[in-house]
């Protein structure tokens, strides 16, 4: 895994782009329609899309923070309300669950002489999706504020906590740290980081049973609590985008949010004296753990099944220029790590390798792990409020699975 | 109106109810007996940008072959009404037989997802009406008695929080009550507290709910209650007067008795729309720590997997029946009158 990794990133070798097989661009006719999740990444491979495409499709993009929500019932329908849906190991599964995308081999086959081979989704011998890009959340620091207390750049959580409150005790900042704790899929996203860095495991092996309340589970949530201790008390109420507003708004020194922050974060827009400060470091490990707390994702794309051959053509092709694109790629070398052959990764690209190679796991691909993820992002609150105790949040998470799990025919 | 006067008057708003309102809701009662078919999971290699592994997933074909053999899934009969996501009779059952005391009890009743949507469902309600009736009556009182130039610009101002739509109407209060908004940091200023945030504890975010609530649908109760302070009828009024009864004793004997059965009205309707809260708890980001009866719905029909039909249904089957409660009494009370007046 961190070879593929490490080879992909470094790897110059370039193989001459579209050099047989037909070339994606320059789509004549067909409708695409792509749902997508909204950060500026996306923004900016979707320019390379609505280029690629040209102005003879019909080209549409729905860019929402809430696309996980909005996916499975938008391509149930037959027509689907959209041709492509961008996806990540997270969110593949559920659309894999209903056989909402379709398999991609004959398309590869006829336009992807491009593609990196790391690039395609293989699941069970075929192609159901198209990765471009790798992700991780990961530490952010501003540089003065450390140097100017003394504080080394944290590589634990507890060295976090302690940093923070030194910041918060010198009167610098009120709430120095900030992740992204909104009570959803953040919330749940927060607790699978920090489970994993605990080495803790959702299941019982091969099975859809759930084991969260365990001492790890515990472990995990007392360090959030510590946390968001230090953290806004709006935490609650604060997603990516948020905590993204807060650090440009200089009232965070340290941070936990996704490498493909950096595109916004370190752009020509806001506050170039809080940019320049602006620094990214490798993610933590907690518990005295040897793994960061963290997950590995790869972003990429998927084509609707409940589409016409047409349309599902039209929207891979436009995808697919894009995500082979090596001089969009190169020419946003922080926007994010991009999977595509000749890209030559920017200086932000650190954090996630270093993930990679310390052996961070990537998000469980799971059937059923988006159901305890939904479990985990409202049964957690009251806990982070100080109204639960560990123990009784972590037996309601596995409660609440428990229950949605069997109405779905999973136990 | 002779009977078939009325049949035919009434004929097409009661095909149109018995359409888009009854059989939906045979519908949703059908689809909250039945659960998802059983899934049928296989081991497949899965490759990506990390490296290949063994994992888990569904196999689709026999999955798919058992949905077709059953569109509406496996019948449950009454299971999903009992399970810990609904009534939660087993958890009850066992929290009654565990714990030591009352308070105890009521804390693990009021932990259950659906008793604790409920507790905020009623307290919105109930916190939520009265006041609406009362601002709303009150509201209409003063703009009846301004000049006539001035009252279609005051009416306008007035409605104005039931023309934004909630969604959006929340939003924009979400924003000013931000810790760095003009109310937020106003209420900072005001209690000398820095850290004072409305959206960080349970309470504060209860109470904002409910103010948002009250400023929403006070316009609704004072399009009703000004509307029927126009018919009020003007001969007691004067007789009054030249009784030499005061402002307040005119109101008081003459003009609330008029009104009373637009009150009833007024609270019927305002109980069941604050029964069915779901925009606010968006719109203020309060999912966590307010949820009401409908957002559970929502929840289950907009959650990051498999929409959970059957779970939507039985939560809408029980708000129906909470609704139905709520009115009786004032059901109950309509209908005496209504014979009483006969």
């Amino acid at each position: 895994m961190k070879k593929l990794l490490i080879a992909l990133l470094f790897s110059f070798v370039s193989t001459s782009a579209f050099a047989d097989g037909h070339s994606p661009c320059g789509v004549t006719d067909g409708s695409i329609k792509i749902l997508a999740n909204e950060f500026t990444t996306y923004r900016i491979f979707m320019d390379e899309v609505k280029s690629c495409a040209g102005d003879g499709a019909d080209f549409s993009v729905t860019h929402s923070v809430d696309h996980n929500k909005l996916q499975v019932a938008a391509l149930s329908a037959n027509p689907a309300e959209f041709s492509a849906k961008l996806v990540t190991n997270g969110s593949i599964t559920t659309l894999m669950n209903d056989n909402l995308i379709r398999p991609l081999d004959d398309l590869v086959a006829k336009y992807g002489s491009a593609l990196q081979d790391n690039q395609k989704i293989v699941i069970d011998g075929k192609i159901y999706a198209i990765a471009f890009m790798a992700n991780a959340q990961h530490l952010w620091y501003r540089e003065s504020i450390l140097n100017d207390l003394g504080i080394a750049v944290p590589s634990t959580y507890e060295e976090v906590i302690a940093a923070a409150e030194k910041i918060k005790a010198s009167g610098k900042m009120a709430n120095p740290y900030a992740g992204a704790f909104k009570s959803g899929w953040n919330l749940g996203q927060e607790f699978v980081n920090m489970y994993l860095g605990h080495g803790g495991d959702f299941f019982k092996a091969g099975t859809a049973e759930v084991s969260v309340n365990n001492d790890k589970g515990v472990a995990a949530l007392n360090m959030l609590k510590r946390l968001t201790e230090v953290s806004n008390p709006d935490f609650l109420t604060q997603d990516t985008n948020a905590v993204k507003e807060e650090w440009e708004s200089g009232n965070v020194a340290l941070m936990h949010v996704w490498n493909s922050g950096a595109a916004s974060l370190l752009d020509d827009e806001g506050d170039q004296m809080i940019k320049a400060d602006t620094r990214l470091a490798n993610s933590p490990t907690v518990g005295g753990g040897s793994k960061p707390a963290t997950t590995l994702w790869w972003d990429g794309f998927g084509i609707a099944t409940n589409t016409s051959d047409a349309n599902a053509e039209a929207s891979f092709r436009a995808l697919l220029g894009a995500a082979t694109s090596t001089e969009m790629a190169n020419a946003n070398p922080n926007a994010t790590i991009w999977l595509i052959d000749g890209y030559t990764p920017g200086d932000t690209a650190g954090p996630v390798v270093d993930a990679a190679n310390r052996g961070a796991t990537p998000y469980p691909s799971l059937p059923y792990m988006a159901l305890l993820h939904g479990a985990l992002s409202t049964e957690l609150v009251e806990f982070l409020q100080g109204n639960e105790s560990a123990e009784k949040a972590l037996a309601d998470v596995e409660a609440a699975y428990v229950a949605k799990a069997t109405e779905q025919g999973f136990l | 109106m002779p009977h078939k006067t009325f049949f035919w008057f009434f004929f097409p708003s009661g095909l149109a109810m018995l359409l888009f309102i009854g059989l939906p809701i045979i519908s949703s009662f059908f689809q909250s007996l039945h659960i998802e078919p059983e899934q049928i999971l296989m081991e497949v290699e899965k490759c990506d940008p990390f490296g290949c592994k063994t994992e888990t997933k569904v196999d689709i074909e026999a999955t798919t072959k058992l949905q077709e053999e059953q569109p509406l899934g496996r019948f449950n009969g009454l299971g999903t009404y009992g399970d810990r996501n609904h009534l939660a009779f087993e958890e009850i059952k066992e929290a009654w037989g565990n714990s030591s005391s009352m308070s105890e009890f009521i804390d693990i009743l009021l932990n259950l997802p659906f008793y604790k949507a409920l507790l905020f469902t009623l307290t919105f309600c109930f916190a939520v009406t009265p006041p609406v009736v009362v601002l709303g009556f009150i509201v209409a009182l003063s703009i009846n008695t301004l000049t006539k130039s001035l009252k279609g610009p005051t009416i306008f101002g007035v409605i104005l929080p039931m023309i934004v739509t909630p969604l959006i109407g929340s939003l924009v209060l979400f924003w000013m009550i931000d810790a760095k908004g003009i109310l937020g940091a106003t209420i900072q200023y005001l209690f000398d507290d820095p850290n004072l945030s409305l959206k960080s504890s349970s309470q504060l975010t209860w109470i904002t709910l409910i103010i948002y609530g009250i400023w929403h649908n006070t316009p609704f109760a004072f399009v009703v209650f000004y509307a029927a302070l126009q018919t009020v009828p003007q001969d007691p009024i004067e007789a009054a007067i030249i009784d030499g009864a005061s402002r307040y004793e005119r109101v008081r004997h003459i003009v609330i008795p008029h009104l009373y059965p637009v009150a009833t009205f007024i609270i019927l309707i305002c109980l069941m729309d604050n029964f069915r809260v779901l925009e606010p708890i968006i719109g203020f980001a309060a999912e966590g720590v307010a949820q009401s009866l409908s957002w559970m719905i929502y929840n289950d029909l907009r959650s990051e997997n498999k929409m959970l039909f059957g779970s939507a249904g039985a939560t809408s089957m029980l708000t129906i029946i909470g609704v139905a409660f709520l009115l009786t009494p004032v059901l109950i009370r309509t209908w005496r009158e209504f014979r009483t007046e006969r």
